[in-house]
């Protein structure tokens, strides 16, 4: 088991033809993903990567049965390119673009409430299932099949964990980019939730950094839910006030975004804490033991 | 991206919030002539004369004054004008005052009590929706409001598909304590604010104080405008708005190579791919002993002539004593990104600032080995753990 994707998702690619939208494809298609085509508004009826383009997702969908689409569109016309994966019947829908207008998203948002999609992103690297699918943009090598799920908000810090978590010897489940941006679709506690239901995973690492309430919102969930060992980091300890750090939800209004915050939170509820990002492969072997 | 007190007001008069007559002047010349002309308009006896700069807490600072004569507006503009403002959220030296905004007086007399509120709009981030915040407490610092008295502190939050309702503004106004004229005005100044917001693409728009005038009217005394970055597309005119003399210079640098760049402190520069990535490592330099002198996401393509620019940012801190690179290859193999490093070092020539670079993920074990190979004074790592114990060294 795993969660959101595996071998048997149908998986088609919304900005197919594009830079971003090939490279990226290619790179799934060789880890062994199941593409099943993609979709380019004007270029349907043609092949690209070997697969089938269509114009509309609509389409693809009638074709291909894809369950799961990646979106490579550019800002503009990201927000569209989801709602249009979600009024075509798309169950995981993972948007990869960064820079979408908020007031977009806070649409997109609305425009999802009552549809069974479910969002992942935007402003994310992905999710990845080793050796099931690699639905996004992270390097799959690192990557190996095992026993945790990872939730976070930032791509490369991602990259760290699963990296220890491998050479460690527990590999993942599946781990999960939420993405960086004040609104975004599946949330840290909605995450962690998935894997607390997915009989593979015993232990799960959840990522957060300053901004935002989610990693609160998880943690108190975790005290009143949790059936397994989660080991938490949080980025943003230096973090100046009123500053975006990269991350368009990466900034500290208030006393709860602040990564000092956060962590006394997550601490209190549970959760195995650690502050330095280094610490998380050794940390969730000490506490799988 | 921040607006001045005019721009932001400006914006709001297009969609009819109503704002103080008022006219942006440079010099204190142009601020008697401004007056006037408003005194001509709305029959103003006395006139605000506002410093305009990117922070708030300017009355503080002595950057807003009450005029009563044309001849104080110039004198007041002249002492404002090119003043260094310190506010308590400006930086020690201040900043420079280079524009005034003069503007009608609204606290004029008549039947009612002047009265001052808060309001605000901005996105609720656990819903995802928009929300006005408001309280009968104006004129006050808004957290200090939250932390003392969190029960004058009220929310609606509007649902995108109908925008703000009717209803909704009526509660506003009601809260308030409004009635009579003041009622009506305030239904409507709430309406078209929540209008100004989603129609301007902002992300903040703190009104404080929101005033109502001796006559019942309403208006926006102050304005604070942040606009979504990611927007500015769609608004060129707000766009053209943007003012680089309120910016770091570097940080303007900076982004004109696509680089995330934020100035801070400390003393121990970094350089790395991700932003998540970014603010650890920052953290990790501090848990080292040092402080982090910058936030600096170089992106995905960290490529050689994105590090060298990167470099030479880094470097015009004078009070860097260590650069900590911190690379985790994906997709960006670390050794194309090592010879980059080792590209920019020798092209800057004498860097006399110990580097430490730490590569991790695709073909890491390359990459040391070309820095290692290069003869130059770096320092390589491949765990984290290890740069950080390098850090340590290098502080202390």
């Amino acid at each position: 088991m795993s969660v959101l994707v595996n071998a048997d998702s149908k998986i088609i690619v919304q900005g197919f033809t594009g830079g971003e939208g090939t490279f990226h494809a290619g790179q799934m298609i060789d880890y062994g993903t199941n593409v099943v085509g993609g979709v380019t508004p004007g270029k349907g009826g043609t092949t690209h990567l070997d697969k089938p383009v269509f114009n509309t997702v609509k389409e693809a969908v009638d074709n291909t049965n894809a369950d799961v689409s990646i979106i490579f569109v550019p800002p503009p016309f990201a927000a569209d390119a989801i709602m249009e994966a979600a009024e075509s019947g798309i169950k995981v829908i993972v948007c990869i673009t960064e820079g979408i207008p908020t007031e977009d998203m806070v649409q997109v948002k609305e425009y999802l409430r009552g549809t069974d999609s479910r969002l992942i992103g935007p402003n994310c690297p992905g999710i990845i299932t080793p050796e099931g699918a690699k639905v996004g943009i992270m390097p799959g090598f690192i990557h190996e099949k095992g026993i945790v799920g990872i939730v976070s908000r930032s791509g490369t810090l991602t990259y760290e964990a699963v990296d220890q978590l491998t050479k460690v010897g527990l590999g993942q489940t599946t781990a999960i980019g939420i993405g960086g941006d004040p609104i975004i679709g599946t949330t840290t506690k909605d995450a962690v939730e998935l894997f607390m239901n997915d009989p593979e995973t015993k232990g799960i690492v959840m990522i957060g950094e300053i901004g935002g309430n989610m990693e609160a919102d998880a943690a108190k969930w975790i005290k009143e839910n949790g059936t397994k060992p989660v080991v938490g980091f949080i980025a943003g300890a230096t973090a100046p006030k009123g500053r975006t750090m990269g991350h368009a939800g990466a900034i500290i209004g208030g006393k709860a975004d602040t990564a000092e915050a956060k962590k006394q939170i997550m601490s209190d509820c549970g959760i195995y804490v650690v502050d330095l990002p280094a610490d998380i492969g050794k940390k969730m072997a000490e506490v799988l033991k | 991206m921040n607006l001045h007190e005019y721009q932001g007001k400006s914006i709001l008069k297009d969609f009819g919030v109503m704002v103080p007559d008022g006219i942006i002047a440079n010099s204190p010349e142009a601020a008697y002539e401004a007056a006037k002309e408003i005194q001509g308009r709305t029959g103003s006896k006395k006139w605000a004369v506002k410093a305009q700069i990117h922070a708030g807490g300017r009355g503080k600072g002595g950057g807003v004054k009450i005029a009563s004569t044309l001849k104080e507006v110039r004198k007041f503009a002249d002492n404002i004008l090119g003043m260094m403002l310190v506010t308590p959220q400006t930086k020690k030296e201040g900043k420079l005052v280079r524009k005034v905004l003069v503007e009608q007086n609204i606290y004029y007399p008549g039947p009612e009590e002047v009265e001052e509120y808060y309001m605000s709009i901005l996105l609720n981030r656990d819903v995802g929706r928009n929300m006005v915040m408001y309280s009968p407490r104006g004129g006050m610092n808004i957290e200090e409001v939250a932390e003392e008295t969190p029960e004058e502190i009220f929310t609606e939050i509007i649902d995108p598909t109908v925008g703000l309702t009717g209803f909704q503004a009526r509660r506003i106004a009601f809260n308030l304590g409004l009635s009579g004229v003041a009622f009506k005005q305030m239904t409507k100044f709430v309406v078209s604010l929540y209008k100004a917001y989603v129609g301007s693409d902002s992300t903040l728009f703190e009104i404080n104080p929101v005033i109502k005038a001796a006559d019942g009217k309403v208006y926006a005394a102050d304005s604070k405008v942040v606009i979504d970055n990611n927007a500015l597309y769609r608004h060129k005119d707000i766009a053209e708005m943007r003012d680089l003399s309120e910016e770091d210079p570097t940080e303007v640098e900076a982004s004109n190579f696509d680089l995330n760049f934020v100035k801070l402190d400390g003393n121990v520069a970094c350089m790395v791919n991700g932003a998540g990535l970014a603010m650890a490592t920052m953290d990790m330099i501090k848990m080292s002993g040092g402080n982090p002198a910058n936030f600096l996401d170089v992106g995905g393509t960290a490529d050689a002539k994105r590090v060298e620019e990167a470099f030479r940012i880094i470097l015009r801190d004078k009070s860097v004593e260590a650069i900590l690179v911190n690379i985790f290859g994906g997709i960006v193999r670390c050794d194309r990104v090592a010879q980059g490093i080792v590209d920019a070092y020798k092209n800057i020539g004498d860097i006399k600032v110990p580097i430490i670079v730490r590569l991790q993920g695709t073909n890491a074990e390359e990459g040391k080995k070309l820095i290692d190979d290069s003869g130059l004074k770096v320092h390589s790592a491949i765990q984290l753990e290890e740069a950080a114990k390098l850090v340590n060294t290098m502080v202390n």
